[in-house]
């Protein structure tokens, strides 16, 4: 395993994901470097999930290769993908709905941790770094859906990533919601941690992120820093038909 | 062996076949509309071979005329079960997929009971079909009548189905329904409408089969345990929610179920049913033409 | 709302060390409060001098140490087994056949039983556990099906004549007691202490934490490190374990055993309903469960349905039909409510 910093910490090279004949992923390839913020955006349907999907483990792609800190885990299960360092959360929130705040994030935390007891001491510490200790005993089925998506940044740091990826945690947040969630994300990423956001809304992320990575159709469309991807062409036409045809 | 013993065996297992095919279909038809297993499935059809038998008694007609009857009486209690219990299973917050198992297996035993305290668990049979007794001979190879008769009913009723599903409104909703549970909201359809329409179409195909059994199954409260388990496996293999499906596995399980008896003693009919159905969840968890 | 309380850091953050500290008096709590209640029902049948009352207390605690192992499948892990009979099955004609063929000690049959009965666990499992949901159960209601025809048509085990315990004088060592039912509460109870015990330390492991994230959500269980399949397994041999040794218990109080007698579809029933209408996945829903159940069945059959009139069947089905859809969450859960309540209140 190579520790050079420069190198990418995921690189997903050339990958394809096709169901049937429905082609959900086609011909993707990014880097993503050690302690960035990206921004995956695209309309609906772009193939942003299913690539989160593909990076996680729940779907091994048709073609080509996925490398995390530089070994390929293309063929590797989700929970070993795990035990590397990568952690996600899931567009519509995946809470454990019997189990307490606490237990979700214990769960987690047994990720790196060897008895329950230590586990615990992890999730708490992690439900303090969320500010949702005061929820700590809260049956998680009984969360509003802003707390949902929090309780799953919770229980994926509880695992103690080094590439976290995070899917449309800022959606359906009020305006001071999602500050403090931008708030949140930060100062994950501050620790070292290497995150990757779905986002559907272009104007909450494009602040946040280092650089984004524009998906539409399966494929990528553009990449690079935030100003000039929005000023891309193919972007500006990509959103503008997703527009049309909403209205 | 002659080759017409062997004829022989094949078409009667060809004919419990498709008799299979129709006691499952229903089951199938439920889980595709909802994925919801209904394990008060063979109690339907016990119900429908009480039906039967009560409605012959009082009437003195064959039950053969009756069978309308019963797949309309069966259609209504279905719509009513799926109002009254399965629809309030469905809302269950916690443990769903437990509620709804043993939703429907309380109301197993509880028809069970009902049954048990109306006819008493002694077993009982109609003699009375004017097709007792009658067999049709093919060239040397004899078919029993009721049979043939009950053969000749699931394939009508499976024609009947195929109309229904690629013809009528109902029949598009149903697909549709089949295909994403929340296209059903999209074309605004009714959800409870179609479900409950559902668990009437398929009470009254398992009522068909209850009813086509009674001529010449014996009765008792009991006797939907052992078709439960026939319709389960049948539908297992034919894939869940296939509805063309459970007729090929049906065929399959009835001719599966004949060949066994050929090598192995008749109380190990099943051996060879259930060994299939092994080997099709160790190679093909979705069954035949299903999708997981 | 909500919105509020994301923003602004609660100012009652109980520290890290009170929490872990309330946590560890919560499950002394829990330990003293099982103590209470395992000796009371130690006393139980000495209270009892009916013998028709004192053969209910024995099928309660059984029938509760045999929930309570169907539970840790069933109830924490979330995979719904309705063929535990067989499992049932093997442990009570693994024990009969080596003691009343073989003169083996009743005890190391229990043990041998158990044994068996989680490697066969393991060997179902493995195909199994690639079904989700309802496809699991089905499966496993045709493979108890398949086993008790296999057993029907076995003659070395007895077929369908079954197996006699041979009359001896009463023993531990063979267990068998022919009139006194004390014995047998203590051994049933036993399990059920057991059964009890491995829950509770169970629980609050690794395996726990896995088993109830995989009933949950096997997707986000995977996705944080949960080995799904292993989490099963492991779930289906210690469930198989204790539920043989429920068999092996069982042949030696009936002393004779069947295949309808020990593996038919009603026993498999009968392990899932007392923690489904306690609560499943609790560490006290299988006893309430049986405590409800058994009598209920018990005397309903004696009193209702002595003729097989069926209306014991139609209570009971009833009960289990309306308990399932009203109280999901089983019974124990009413008291778990009023207590929310109370603390609200407080």
């Amino acid at each position: 395993m190579s520790a050079d910093p420069s190198d990418p910490i995921l690189r997903v090279d050339d990958v394809t994901l096709a169901f049937g004949g429905l082609v959900a992923n086609r011909d993707v390839t990014l880097d993503v470097r050690r302690g960035e913020i990206l921004g995956l955006i695209g309309p609906n349907g772009a193939g942003k999930s299913t690539l989160f999907n593909l990076i996680s483990g729940v779907y091994r792609p048709s073609k080509g290769r996925i490398l995390f800190a530089g070994a390929d885990i293309t063929r590797l299960p989700p929970a070993e993908r795990c035990r590397r360092g990568i952690a996600r959360t899931f567009q519509v929130p995946r809470s454990f709905d019997s189990m307490n705040v606490l237990e979700n994030v214990t769960v987690g935390a047994l990720a790196r941790h060897s008895s329950a007891a230590s586990a615990r001491r992890a999730a708490l510490d992690t439900l303090e770094r969320v500010e949702l200790t005061h929820r700590a005993e809260a049956v998680a089925g009984e969360l509003t859906p802003p707390e949902k998506r929090r309780l799953e940044v919770a229980r994926a740091l509880a695992t103690g990533p080094r590439l976290l990826l995070l899917d449309e945690v800022l959606t359906g947040l009020t305006p001071a919601e999602a500050k403090a969630g931008v708030a949140l994300i930060r100062r994950v990423a501050a620790t070292g941690v290497t995150v990757i956001m779905v986002e559907h809304v272009m104007e909450v992320v494009m602040p946040l992120v280092d650089r984004a990575v524009v998906l539409h159709l399966g494929s990528v469309l553009a990449q690079g820093l935030p100003a000039d991807v929005v000023r891309d062409d193919g972007v500006i036409t990509a959103y503008l038909g997703e527009r049309h045809r909403a209205a | 062996m002659t080759m017409q013993a062997l004829v022989q065996v094949l078409a009667s297992g060809l004919l419990t076949g498709l008799i299979y095919g129709l006691v499952a279909v229903g089951l199938s038809l439920i889980f595709g509309l909802m994925d919801v297993v209904n394990f008060a499935h063979g109690e339907f059809l016990m119900l429908a071979m009480y039906l039967t038998f009560g409605l012959v008694v009082v009437s003195g007609l064959d039950p053969i005329v009756l069978m309308p009857l019963v797949a309309a009486l069966m259609f209504v209690l279905g719509g009513t079960v799926y109002l009254g219990v399965v629809r309030f299973a469905m809302r269950a917050k916690a443990n769903q997929g437990m509620v709804q198992i043993f939703a429907t297996f309380g109301l197993a035993i509880l028809l069970q009971g009902v049954a048990q305290y109306l006819f008493t668990p002694d077993y009982r049979s109609l003699q009375v079909s004017w097709l007792g007794g009658k067999t049709l001979d093919l060239g040397g190879v004899y078919l029993p009548w009721p049979q043939v008769f009950g053969a000749l009913v699931s394939l009508a009723a499976f024609g009947g189905l195929y109309l229904l599903m690629t013809r009528t409104d109902f029949g598009r909703a149903l697909e549709a329904t089949r295909e994403d549970q929340g296209a059903v909201a999209l074309v605004g359809i009714d959800r409870n409408r179609i479900f409950a329409l559902g668990w009437g179409l398929g009470a009254a195909l398992v009522g068909l089969a209850g009813a086509v059994l009674t001529v010449f199954y014996y009765i008792h409260p009991g006797v939907g345990g052992a078709f439960a388990l026939i319709a389960y496996v049948t539908v297992a293999l034919g894939g869940f929610g296939s509805v063309f499906g459970a007729l090929a596995a049906g065929l399959i399980v009835g001719l599966v179920e004949a060949a066994t008896t050929l090598v192995l003693p008749p109380s190990l009919k099943s051996v060879g049913v259930y060994a299939l159905y092994l080997l099709v969840v160790l190679v093909r968890p979705q069954g035949l033409f299903g999708r997981l | 709302m909500t919105g509020t309380s994301l923003i602004a850091a609660p100012a009652i953050s109980p520290s890290l060390d009170a929490a872990a500290r309330r946590f560890a008096a919560k499950r002394r709590r829990s330990l003293y409060v099982g103590a209470l209640v395992f000796a009371g029902l130690a006393a139980l049948p000495y209270a009892i001098r009916d013998v028709y009352l004192q053969n209910v207390l024995v099928l309660t605690l059984l029938y509760a140490a045999l929930s309570q192992s169907w539970n840790i499948l069933g109830g924490y892990c979330g995979q719904i087994s309705l063929g535990h009979a067989l499992y049932f099955g093997i442990g009570a004609y693994a024990t009969s056949i080596l003691f009343v063929n073989y003169g083996v000690s009743p005890w190391l049959g229990l043990g041998f039983g158990a044994v068996l009965a989680a490697s066969v666990a393991l060997v179902i499992g493995w195909p199994c556990f690639r079904l989700g949901g309802h496809y699991f159960s089905i499966a496993t209601i045709v493979i108890a099906e398949a086993g008790l025809l296999l057993v029907q048509n076995w003659d070395f085990v007895g077929g369908a004549m079954g197996v006699q315990w041979p009359f001896n004088p009463d023993s531990w060592a063979t267990l068998q007691f022919a009139r006194d039912k004390i014995p047998y509460a203590h051994l049933a109870l036993g399990l059920l202490v057991a059964t009890w015990l491995v829950t509770f330390v169970v629980a609050e492991s690794r395996w726990g934490y896995g088993w109830r994230a995989v009933k949950d959500d096997p997707v986000a269980a995977r996705s944080l490190g949960v080995e799904v399949f292993r989490s099963k397994m492991a779930a289906a041999a210690i469930s198989a374990f204790f539920t043989a040794i429920g068999g092996g218990l069982y042949a030696s109080y009936v002393s004779y055993i069947d295949p309808e007698s020990v593996m038919s579809f009603r026993f498999s029933l009968l392990f899932a309903l007392p923690a489904v209408l306690g609560g499943v996945g609790t560490l006290w829903g299988a006893l309430v469960g049986a405590a409800i159940l058994i009598p209920i069945t018990e005397i309903s059959r004696s009193y209702l349905g002595g003729t097989g009139s069926g209306i014991d069947l139609i209570f009971y089905g009833g009960l289990v039909m309306v308990v399932a859809i009203a109280r999901p969450e089983g019974v124990l859960s009413l008291f778990k409510r009023s207590r929310a309540a109370r603390n609200e209140e407080a």
